[in-house]
């Protein structure tokens, strides 16, 4: 093997003047002249991770100078994870951008400044050229889950009834769409059954494909609370994460093989009659084609498969099968493969199988990853969807929506493509001009190379956003955002919960809320019927009615209800028929109780579908996009480390965060280590078929010998997304960040970016 | 204002995530901005990921006030063990070396030994120290022992801990197992051999705003 990656393989340019010039540069404090006191304290939430802590806002002179714990707020009670704590040192750091910027090759960075409305201007101009050359779908737009609910409810408005393009769709395309798909398959709704008070008294806890301590810390002590009153903890990883450390049961699954695992708990418990017949019989449809499906399933052919020793195969379906209670929680493990769906419904299967859904105690969900991952995935920038969580091929959908609107259904776009199609369509010449906002897939799609690639054939390219992501560096015109605290709103986190964000100061500079943007954007196109609302609030009032009789039913919902109950659980219907049980002012707290209501089984069963029941579907096990072999023997697997969040666009700015981990390390056991002659802290090379990567090693004996791991919140030469395959779920469209195939060796010399970089560019 | 007598801190190191919240939140405090008070480290990470958190156990006799020459420790009449005061510390450095827990440290830019106070500033007006507060895994908790011991029936706090001959008592608890014994046996253990006490008080007990 040479040292250099294969001849065809891209690499990423250094860029070191733009990133002189906009960073990411790093802050340790914010300077306050001399007195730390706050004007204000204002109750909001985190503005990272699903779990949505509730926190204060420590305000002075407009800038946002600290946090202090909000005690009262009954999910987190004051706890916080590091970035939460250190968050307010993005909010008025050197690198905001404070106007608009376009792209200037005149410049050494590459931009140079240009008045806000001119870059408005410029950007409306390129719309409507590119869509009257080349037809409204050649204008694409990228969305994300880390917006307020009111703004991705505007963005999928903005695309759909002003740009009137089938392209928009969002990046919780690369976080929550397997779960999605696999609860609507499931239980015909994509929300967490239970609240977490409900994992307190589980007997069980099963935690597959979750680094729960680093990705959702808070959540730890629900299950570590759990613990303490007798639960027994199941944790399926191929890390021993600090989760996993002091769990009851590890079960160290090799990347890829969860619906085997899941295919062979059900195998047992079908074996040892560990099932609930009556549930099966009165709630469930399928049963008897999944039982005859997994019959192949035995524990040794489930242990051969999954890597996972026999006995622990055994074990987990034992204390899984004869619980009385029990909680199954998955993230993005589970879920980022091309078997993403199956791989959830797998897991769901035998949370149906024993009967335990519906009940306190006895409770089932993913743990959603960005901040609004689930409000995000319900009112209309997902690619096939319009507002409530209804269908963009639906008819009665199409219309309701468009009456709210004020506009013709027909006029309504058909379903789009899922964000990397849209990559693959600006590659292939068919989108030329794009709209980016909240997303950074440079960084965070997988065979980064090629996006890059793909993003330089754009005729023109726009980006919103308050820092000049790794993304925003190939853009035409960068307006310029807001961050979440310089807007009001509501996101809706892990449980279902909706909640108030508030606004604690004005944007800086030129900046503003991203919803003014958008409506400017409408405005200056000329197309500004119904982009004319003067608050996020009369936004939330239009997609209330917008939701309304939908899945995902928001209308009983107001931002008033959401301050007094701490939160209200969707769905929240305005109305509910006469005879149905009568909503709490928390709303639906729980999901699928015996004898609850909901609009699309209307009073047959608890279940989301016309004849009330829950779905199993079939699992059969396919094995991941791309295994290993003797030219890339070993499984590459990605994710997160707790001091820093998705791409690193916020947390690569923040100097606390940037020091607990500053540059991303491989990890592997030391078994491979010595077999291929690396020592802890060497430079080592990592190389898969789409790219390759030098980065220092971390010899551990917590990862499989056959799996290496990096965290891809870093751009540019230390991203792991440059080895990452595109492979997709056939539903979901997520890919399959969790496993690819590489080889890797010690390098023979520092990557050119030790020397020129600091650890966070 | 005192730290509220049924308010105690609870260490437990077998919940630590090495998050470092508590370390973030530590350089949150007023009184030593940008600096944090607490070690938190991977006691190995070649093996484990157990990490532990290392803050002031608030000793009864500190070891650290001691040893100090200048007399620039003081101990709270509640029990809390402060910075060094800064007209006093000379910076020599000896409470470092003494502390059988390794917890002061020397900030050689202010020549000052500076140390958790459980964040007096915020404990004596009833609020959590901001560790405890942003934990979560609860690692490090602040409350009543009566909720501590509902919540976590399968531990037990302990605040006695022996070093060689000393017998240290300390105003945080760690939490060890419930029915396990306090100590393991060995020779020393089972000999007639008195442990150096504490019987001579000293003077370092002041009232805060007593002295600056």
């Amino acid at each position: 093997m040479k040292n250099s990656p294969p001849a065809s393989t891209p690499t990423p340019a250094l860029e070191l003047e733009t990133i002189r010039r906009f960073g990411p540069h790093v802050v340790h404090e914010r300077e306050s002249a001399g007195d730390s006191g706050a004007d204000k304290l204002v109750k909001t939430h985190c503005c990272f991770c699903g779990q949505q802590c509730g926190v204060q806002l420590k305000v002075r002179h407009n800038t946002v100078i600290g946090i202090e714990p909000w005690y009262e707020f009954p999910f987190n009670r004051g706890m916080l994870c590091p970035k939460g704590i250190k968050r307010y040192l993005q909010q008025a750091h050197p690198d905001r951008l404070l106007h608009a910027w376009q792209k200037d090759s005149a410049t050494p960075d590459g931009f140079s400044a240009v008045p806000y409305e001119d870059a408005v201007r410029r950007l409306a101009g390129e719309i409507e050229r590119i869509q009257r050359e080349h037809g409204h779908d050649a204008f694409g737009v990228l969305s994300g889950a880390s917006l307020t609910t009111e703004k991705t409810y505007l963005m999928g408005k903005f695309a759909h009834m002003c740009l009137r393009t089938s392209n928009i769709d969002y990046n919780g395309r690369l976080c929550m769409v397997s779960a999605a798909a696999g609860n609507k398959k499931a239980f015909g709704i994509d929300r967490a059954a239970n609240p977490w008070e409900d994992i307190l008294g589980a007997e069980v806890i099963l935690v597959s494909g979750a680094n729960v301590a680093e990705c959702a810390p808070i959540t730890t002590n629900y299950i570590w609370q759990a613990r303490e009153q007798g639960a027994k903890v199941i944790v399926v990883d191929p890390r021993i994460t600090p989760i996993a450390r002091t769990c009851d049961l590890f079960l160290p699954v090799k990347p890829g093989r969860d619906t085997a695992l899941f295919n062979g708990i059900l195998h047992l418990m079908i074996e040892n009659d560990w099932l609930d017949r009556g549930f099966i019989q009165a709630h469930t449809a399928g049963f008897e084609a999944l039982a005859e499906s997994v019959r192949e399933w035995t524990p040794g052919r489930t242990a051969e498969v999954t890597g996972i020793a026999e006995k622990s195969v055994r074990q987990a379906a034992e204390w899984w099968g004869v619980a009385k209670s029990s909680f199954l929680l998955h993230a993005r493990g589970l879920e980022h493969h091309s078997n993403g769906v199956k791989n959830v419904m797998s897991a769901i299967n035998i949370v149906l199988a024993s009967g335990r859904i519906g009940r306190p105690n006895c409770g089932y969900a993913t743990i959603t990853g960005q901040a609004n991952g689930q409000g995000g995935r319900e009112h209309g920038q997902k690619c096939d969807q319009l507002p409530g969580g209804r269908d963009l091929s639906n008819p009665e959908h199409r219309a309701h929506v468009a009456a709210v609107w004020g506009m013709n259904a027909a006029d309504l776009p058909s379903p789009g493509v899922d964000a990397y199609e849209i990559i693959r369509k600006i590659d292939k010449g068919e989108i030329k001009g794009l709209l980016s906002i909240c997303f950074n897939p440079v960084v965070s799609l997988p065979d980064n190379n090629f996006v890059r690639q793909a993003l330089e054939k754009l005729e023109f390219f726009a980006v919103i956003d308050f820092f000049m992501s790794e993304t925003a560096r190939y853009a035409d015109v960068v307006l310029p955002g807001s961050l979440q605290e310089e807007d009001e709103g509501t996101v809706t986190q892990v449980e279902g919960r909706i909640i108030r964000i508030k606004k604690a100061v004005e944007s800086p500079g030129d900046a503003r809320s991203d919803w003014k943007i958008i409506q400017d954007i409408a405005q200056a196109l000329g197309r500004g019927q119904g982009f004319t609302f003067d608050s996020p609030q009369s936004i939330f009032e239009e997609l209330r009615a917008a939701s309304k009789g939908g899945v995902a039913d928001y209308s009983g919902v107001t931002y008033e209800r959401v301050e007094d109950n701490f939160g209200v659980f969707w769905p929240c219907p305005d109305e509910i028929p006469e005879g149905a049980p009568a909503l709490g002012p928390r709303g639906t707290v729980r999901l699928f109780e015996p004898g609850s209501w909901n609009p699309v089984a209307k009073g047959a069963g608890p279940f989301y579908f016309p004849d009330g029941k829950a779905r199993f579907n079939l699992t059969p096990y396919v094995g991941p996009a791309e295994d290993v072999d003797a030219e890339y023997p070993i499984i590459l697997t990605t994710g997160r480390v707790v001091s820093q969040f998705l791409s690193g666009n916020q947390t690569r700015r923040i100097g606390p965060l940037v020091d607990h981990y500053p540059e991303p390390r491989i990890e592997l056991h030391p078994r491979l280590a010595e077999r291929l002659g690396i020592a802890d802290g060497d430079w080592t090379t990592v190389e898969s078929r789409r790219g390759n990567c030098t980065l220092r090693a971390s010899v551990v004996r917590t990862i499989r010998p056959d799996t290496v791991f990096i965290p891809y919140h870093w751009a540019g030469r230390k991203s792991a997304n440059q080895l990452t395959i595109s492979a997709q779920d056939p539903i979901s469209k997520i890919p399959e960040y969790k496993v690819c195939a590489v080889r890797l060796r010690r390098a023979d010399s520092p990557p050119e970016y030790a020397e020129l970089l600091q650890p966070q560019q | 204002m005192a730290v509220p007598a049924q308010l105690e801190f609870f260490l437990d190191p077998s919940r630590c995530i090495g998050c470092q919240a508590c370390l973030q939140a530590c350089t949150e405090c007023d009184t030593h901005k940008g600096q944090s008070m607490i070690q938190l480290d991977y006691l190995d990470r070649a093996y484990s990921t157990q990490t532990a958190p290392v803050v002031c156990l608030h000793c009864e006799t500190p070891t650290c006030a001691e040893v100090c020459p200048a007399d620039a420790i003081k101990r709270t009449e509640d029990g809390v063990v402060q910075t060094a005061r800064k007209p006093r510390c000379i910076a020599c450095n000896n409470c470092v070396l003494a502390c059988p827990f390794g917890v002061p440290k020397m900030n050689t830019r202010m020549n000052l030994m500076m140390k958790c106070d459980m964040c007096y500033d915020r404990t004596s007006s009833g609020l959590k120290p901001w560790c405890a507060s942003v934990c979560p895994s609860q690692a490090l908790a602040f409350g009543t022992r009566e909720e501590m011991m509902r919540l976590r029936p399968n531990a037990r706090p302990v605040n006695a801990f022996q070093f060689g001959l000393q017998i240290i008592r300390t105003k945080v608890n760690v939490m060890a197992p419930r029915d396990w014994p306090d100590e393991v046996v060995d020779v020393t253990a089972a000999m007639y051999e008195p442990t150096i006490g504490h019987d001579m008080l000293d003077d370092i007990f002041v009232n805060i705003g007593d002295e600056v």
